[in-house]
């Protein structure tokens, strides 16, 4: 396939769909932004594309807890197009609030039941704290980052309910098995430490998790806000790469449904 | 009839609105607190059976990993008692609750229908406090009782849906054959705020009619003629010193504009904001508001609603911009001031910060508009009356900077549904405020719903592309009688007022008229588009109504359920407004210079200033807003090493993968404004510039805005120095070449107390904009590597007056920092020649604080030490002490960094204007400054003034 065909998912309250829209298109993608009332009243809109993104934001306002009612929505509505997609190897990436919506649809961390098995809730601080962080990647089980050589990655935190925590230990020790944690929260050395390098006191610094298959994503950071070389805090010291850590995930998503599709 | 719905974190969950209440009654000392638990309650009216209340919880209230739930028909659970302190609070009737708005859209996806929610927070307190304490808590700490009812267990709240009161009835207020005192009578009582003159020449008119006026039509012209929507002080005559100034702004902020008369100023103060040039394909519109008087009452609610009324502004400009940034600056009382010292009526200062903050956070951040730049400046004068300034700038294609209504065309009111909320708010900001404020005026206060604003602008920037409607402006203060009448000024308007959806029965046709409702922009649509863009609208739930339309008349007319409540000549309703002359006196306050005796050592004054609160780290407020969504930062507000550093301007990209850029800053200093405005307003327009250049910027495509927030102008002392102000805004932007595009007042900001009136220091904002063609030269502050050479550009002068310096030691000074504006840009032209050949490693602008302030932070910023000597500094005059060299205000001042191999290159370009090779940067982490008797003044570890300069707002 030469150009993949990449769906992001908008609402009331989506506010990262126009650089989610960038970072596809500029990893080679053909991207369309559909809001959820055109796909609810069209569901087999989804046939056409190869990726479903949910963006970051705030759905609905976060109210009564961040993603929860647009995840209502996809839940109650889209469950057999979702599992016809998945069936299909497609992949699905969720970033901030989208990761949120992912884990409150039951997609993540197994999307198999549609249950609720972990979430994403306050900050320790207990504040919407917009900050940069080291995230280390820990396992290779996502398509989303399996041909990343790099250890490392440097992107931005902007949330207030990033805290990932799971309904119990045997969800934890299951994903553990499984290595679907992607992402931990590092220092700049790339060890384990606390806040502020963990922004919000989630369980082992889990900062992004994938699903039994591989295909589905869900993250804090923000891969979006370092697609540039300029995205990055401290490029007037370091001076200009050819682009930000984050397009690294866009591009290897972008080489895998090439590849696959 | 209604059931409730508990909501709570399990026990082995850390409860963190719970810890955070816990620690703000603390700080109010207020008895020994064990524990809070907080319970979100939702409240349903309609029948439910304990099925489906099951149901909504588990399906949609609760998160099953972290929390519990309990529904009940009861307040009181039987198993609580006598362990806890129970408090509920709920907002009032009729106050914006966004969530209950979303909970009932989501019980729609869930196949539940309730008739209404309304929602609560449950405190559970345990401590041994008395009922006084409880009450306290309840009040201070918990709610703000001008929007919400409190319930402190046994008192057993009582929900009510909101219900409808009145029926239709048409008033007419009998004025044509009134006394002056009637007349004052009925303004006050009305809350018109007009004053006797305007009150004669409004019964001259209904005079000649031949009739008395309706009490909508009363409404209309109060808010049309009030100082919130005219600005008749700064648009009168006035007289200064024996001299005529007929319409102040005219003759200094906007003359400036006339005479530079740039090609890439595209509207300049006639639209919601000004508009400039920026590239081939778009334009930037930028504007910055006040929300000063609701963000006194409600700081939530206030800071909440000046945003989303910002964001309209540009919203609303031409045929719609685009968002791109916000930039909010405060003003607040001294926030560590003893309760017990806070004036009767007012809130405290750490409230009203934490509310602000808070207010604009979830706005902005809901919006998906970054907060990039902003400032925060205590004063005790700001407790009565703290300033909010809220800004936006967007982005607009320039084929879209027009826009014309047509007869005929219908009126369409998109948005937020219109409440009895915010009404009297054009009148009420006009207006100086006391004791009582809080109680008459609350109504006047509202709460945003960010998200509603957010569809109306996906939705609405369709519709414009679109091209389905012709002319546009936002619902502001006055409502749709501003918006509509401004937008048929020169055509005529005929409003069917009950077709105006509520977001509740029992509005009056005035309410609905001049509520302030949020949310709400109002479109004028050609008749063959109707269809089309109602659909577009429809199809992402944002509401649109067609009120009425547009007419070729030149007469406002105003129908109820087909009965003619107000009739009036566009021509009276925006000319009839009698002009006013006011006294203005400017004297010299009579400050003098205080004598300080000399130290040895400066290293302990040096941190004491970084503490301060004007000066210390505002990260704890940059983190909570999100700079970054857009995803075209560029230079973010904190910069370094460890990303904490102050930046001094910030800049983005507003087009994604193109490097043409803009820049947003700020400058304002009330300090000096105590001793001269003018030179206050010159210092503030010379700091927001100097920060352009200090990032990489130029001064060839920089834009400014006013806000002038000041005292009660009936006053001639208060007038007199505004009138000083606005001179210093003409002399200084048109000596820079800066034009002015756009500004706002705010005026009446005193507050009255039973002993005294507190008034506000006079207070300028200026807020600069500038296009920068390359983003890549752009120029951190933060120091890059050691061996590295770091300049003083610009010359200091001994200008302490309103210094740092003077105010940790209990001064004043005279000798306030002025403005040569002619070296000034020299000065500034020739560092960006410099910054554009990118040899410029950082650059920071020294303000206030002077050279010591200005180092420390570059060098902790960067991680590295730093060795300077001040005889090097080029002075003005004979400059023979330390202590003023280090912490001289003066103004057009830059700390450069430039590698050695660039020195010669960097002296070349440099060699016309005034600078001085003060020393370098180096490894050991240390800022090591050398007198002018050779003695080392100051030797301080980097690490020991960041924590000084972080520690007071680590909160």
């Amino acid at each position: 396939m030469i150009s993949p065909k990449v769906l992001i998912l908008r609402t009331a309250g989506t506010n990262c769909d126009n650089e989610t829209k960038y970072a596809f298109e500029k990893a080679g993608a053909k991207v369309d932004v559909v809001h959820i009332n055109a796909l609810l009243s069209k569901k087999n809109l989804l046939e056409n594309y190869q990726l479903l993104a949910l963006p970051g934001g705030f759905t609905y306002g976060d109210d009564v807890a961040a993603g929860k009612i647009l995840a209502n929505q996809i839940k109650y509505n889209l469950e057999e197009e979702i599992k016809t997609f998945i069936d299909k190897k497609k992949l699905i990436l969720g970033i901030c609030n989208g990761f949120q919506v992912l884990v409150r649809a039951g997609l993540l961390p197994s999307f198999e039941s549609f249950q609720q098995e972990a979430t994403l809730t306050h900050n320790d601080s207990n504040k919407f704290e917009d900050r940069w962080v080291h995230l280390k990647i820990c396992s290779d089980k996502s398509f989303f980052i399996n041909k990343i050589n790099v250890p490392v990655l440097y992107l931005p935190v902007a949330h207030g309910e990033g805290k990932f925590l799971t309904k119990n230990s045997a969800v934890l020790e299951k994903m553990i098995k499984n290595r679907q944690v992607i992402f931990q929260y590092v220092d700049e050395k790339g060890e384990k430490a606390g806040y502020p390098f963990n922004p919000n006191g989630s369980i082992l610094n889990i900062a992004g998790v994938c699903d039994q298959t591989g295909q589905i994503l869900g993250m804090m950071p923000h891969p979006e806000r370092n697609v540039d070389p300029m995205h990055q805090p401290c490029w007037t010291r370091i001076g200009l790469k050819e682009f930000g850590d984050g397009f690294l995930i866009f591009q290897n998503a972008v080489q895998y449904l090439k590849d696959n599709f | 009839m209604h059931s409730r719905i508990e909501v709570f974190f399990k026990d082995e969950y850390v409860d963190p609105i719970g810890e955070n209440v816990k620690s703000e009654i603390e700080i109010f000392g207020l008895g020994d607190i064990k524990s809070v638990r907080v319970r979100q309650v939702y409240i349903f009216f309609g029948k439910l059976t304990d099925n489906e209340l099951d149901n909504i919880a588990k399906k949609l209230l609760v998160d099953s990993v972290t929390q519990h739930y309990l529904f009940t028909s009861d307040f009181f659970h039987p198993s609580l008692h006598g362990q806890f302190h129970i408090i509920e609070i709920s907002r009032k009737p009729g106050v914006m609750d966004p969530v209950e708005q979303s909970v009932i859209k989501a019980l729609q996806d869930i196949n539940i229908s309730v008739k209404g929610v309304k929602t609560a927070q449950k405190y559970m307190i345990d401590a041994a406090v008395s009922v006084e304490e409880l009450h306290t808590i309840a009040t201070k700490v918990l709610a703000n009782t001008n929007i919400e009812d409190v319930f402190i267990y046994p008192e057993i709240p009582k929900y009510q849906q909101t219900v409808s009161c009145a029926s239709f009835k048409k008033k007419v207020i009998p004025l044509v054959n009134a006394e002056a005192g009637q007349l004052e009578k009925i303004s006050a009582e009305g809350q018109l705020s007009l004053n006797i003159h305007e009150m004669r020449a409004i019964q001259q008119y209904y005079k000649s009619l031949k009739r008395e006026p309706t009490d909508i039509e009363l409404e209309t012209i109060a808010q049309t003629w009030s100082e919130h929507c005219v600005h008749k002080t700064l648009k009168g005559r006035i007289k200064f010193n024996g001299e005529i100034i007929d319409n102040l702004l005219k003759n200094t902020v906007m003359k400036v504009t006339e005479e530079l008369n740039k090609p890439w100023c595209v509207s300049v103060f006639k639209d919601n904001a000004g508009i400039i040039e920026f590239d081939e394909n778009y334009n930037i519109c930028f504007k910055v508001e006040t929300h000063n008087h609701p963000s006194a009452i409600e700081p939530y609610g206030g800071a909440n609603t000046g945003i989303g009324g910002v964001v309209r502004d540009i919203m609303g400009t031409g045929l719609g911009g685009k968002p791109i940034l916000n930039t909010d600056v405060f003003c607040f009382g001294i926030p560590d001031i003893p309760p017990e010292k806070i004036p009767k009526g007012t809130l405290h200062p750490k409230r009203v910060f934490k509310g602000v903050v808070a207010g604009v956070r979830d706005y902005g951040n809901r919006m998906g508009i970054p907060t990039v730049n902003g400032a925060i400046y205590f004063d005790e004068r700001y407790i009565g009356n703290p300033l909010v300034f809220c800004g936006t700038a967007g982005i607009i294609p320039k084929n879209m900077c027009q826009k014309t209504t047509r007869p005929d065309d219908l009126i369409v009111v998109v948005g937020g549904r219109t409440g009895r909320d915010g009404i009297h708010g054009a009148t009420f900001s006009s207006a100086e405020l006391h004791e009582q404020s809080e109680q008459i005026s609350g109504g006047a206060v509202q709460i945003g719903n960010a998200i509603t604003e957010k569809m109306v602008l996906d939705t609405l920037l369709q519709a414009r592309d679109k091209r389905l409607y012709s002319c546009i402006t936002d619902c502001g203060a006055g409502g749709l009688s501003s918006a509509i009448g401004e937008m048929g000024q020169d055509m005529g308007a005929c409003v069917y007022l009950e077709k105006v959806p509520l977001k509740y029965e029992g509005l009056s046709y005035t309410e609905i008229w001049i509520s302030e409702a949020q949310e709400r922009m109002v479109l004028s649509v050609p008749k063959e588009k109707e269809k089309e863009i109602l659909e577009l609208f429809n199809a992402e739930n944002v509401e649109a109504t067609v009120i009425g339309h547009f007419t070729g008349d030149k007469m406002l007319r105003l129908y109820y359920d087909s009965e003619m409540v107000g009739e009036l000549e566009m021509d009276f309703l925006h000319n009839g407004l009698p002009r006013l002359e006011r006294e203005a006196i400017w004297n010299e306050p009579g400050y003098e210079e205080p004598f300080l005796p000399e130290k040895e050592n400066y290293g302990t004054d040096l941190k004491k200033i970084l503490s301060e609160w004007n000066i210390c780290s505002k990260e704890w407020v940059i983190r909570q807003y999100d700079h970054e969504v857009q995803g075209g930062s560029v230079l973010k507000p904190l910069q370094g090493v460890q990303n904490d550093g102050p930046g001094d301007a910030c800049i983005i990209k507003p087009i994604l993968g193109k490097n043409k850029g803009i820049i947003v800053s700020n400058g304002m200093n009330p300090r000096y404004g105590d001793i001269d405005p003018y030179h206050m307003v010159a210092s503030a327009i010379d700091e927001a510039l100097r920060q352009i250049i200090s990032v990489g910027g130029n001064l060839k495509h920089v834009a400014l805005l006013d806000n002038f927030c000041w005292g009660n102008t009936n006053k001639p002392d208060r007038l007199g120095s505004l009138v000083r102000a606005a001179q210093a805004c003409y002399d200084i932007a048109a000596a820079y070449g800066t034009p002015f595009i756009s500004g706002k007042d705010s005026l009446n900001n005193e507050f009255v107390t039973e002993t005294e009136t507190i008034v506000i220091p006079p207070t300028l904002l200026i807020s600069a904009i500038s296009v920068m063609d390359d983003v890549r030269s752009a120029v951190s502050m933060d120091v890059k590597e050691p061996g590295n050479l770091i300049y003083l550009v610009g010359v200091t002068r001994n200008e302490l007056g309103g210094s740092h310096y003077y105010h940790i030691h209990g001064y004043k000074g005279r000798n306030v920092p002025e403005v040569n504006a002619i070296l000034g840009k020299k000065t500034m032209n020739t560092l960006s020649i410099a910054t554009s050949h990118g040899i410029v490693r950082s650059c920071h602008d020294c303000s206030e604080g002077g050279l010591a302030v200005a180092a420390a932070e570059m060098a902790f910023a960067g991680g590295y030490g730093m060795e300077l000597n001040l005889s090097e500094v080029v002075v003005e005059g004979d400059i023979k002490r330390n202590d003023t060299i280090l912490f001289s205000e003066s103004n057009t001042r830059f700390l450069v960094e430039v590698k050695p191999e660039h020195k010669m290159q960097f002296e070349a370009v440099m060699k016309d204007v005034s600078y001085g090779l003060l020393g370098n940067v180096r490894q050991k982490p240390c800022l090591k400054i050398i007198g002018l008797n050779n003695q080392i003044i100051i030797e301080e570890y980097i690490y020991a003034l960041k924590e000084a300069w972080q520690s007071p707002l680590r909160w």
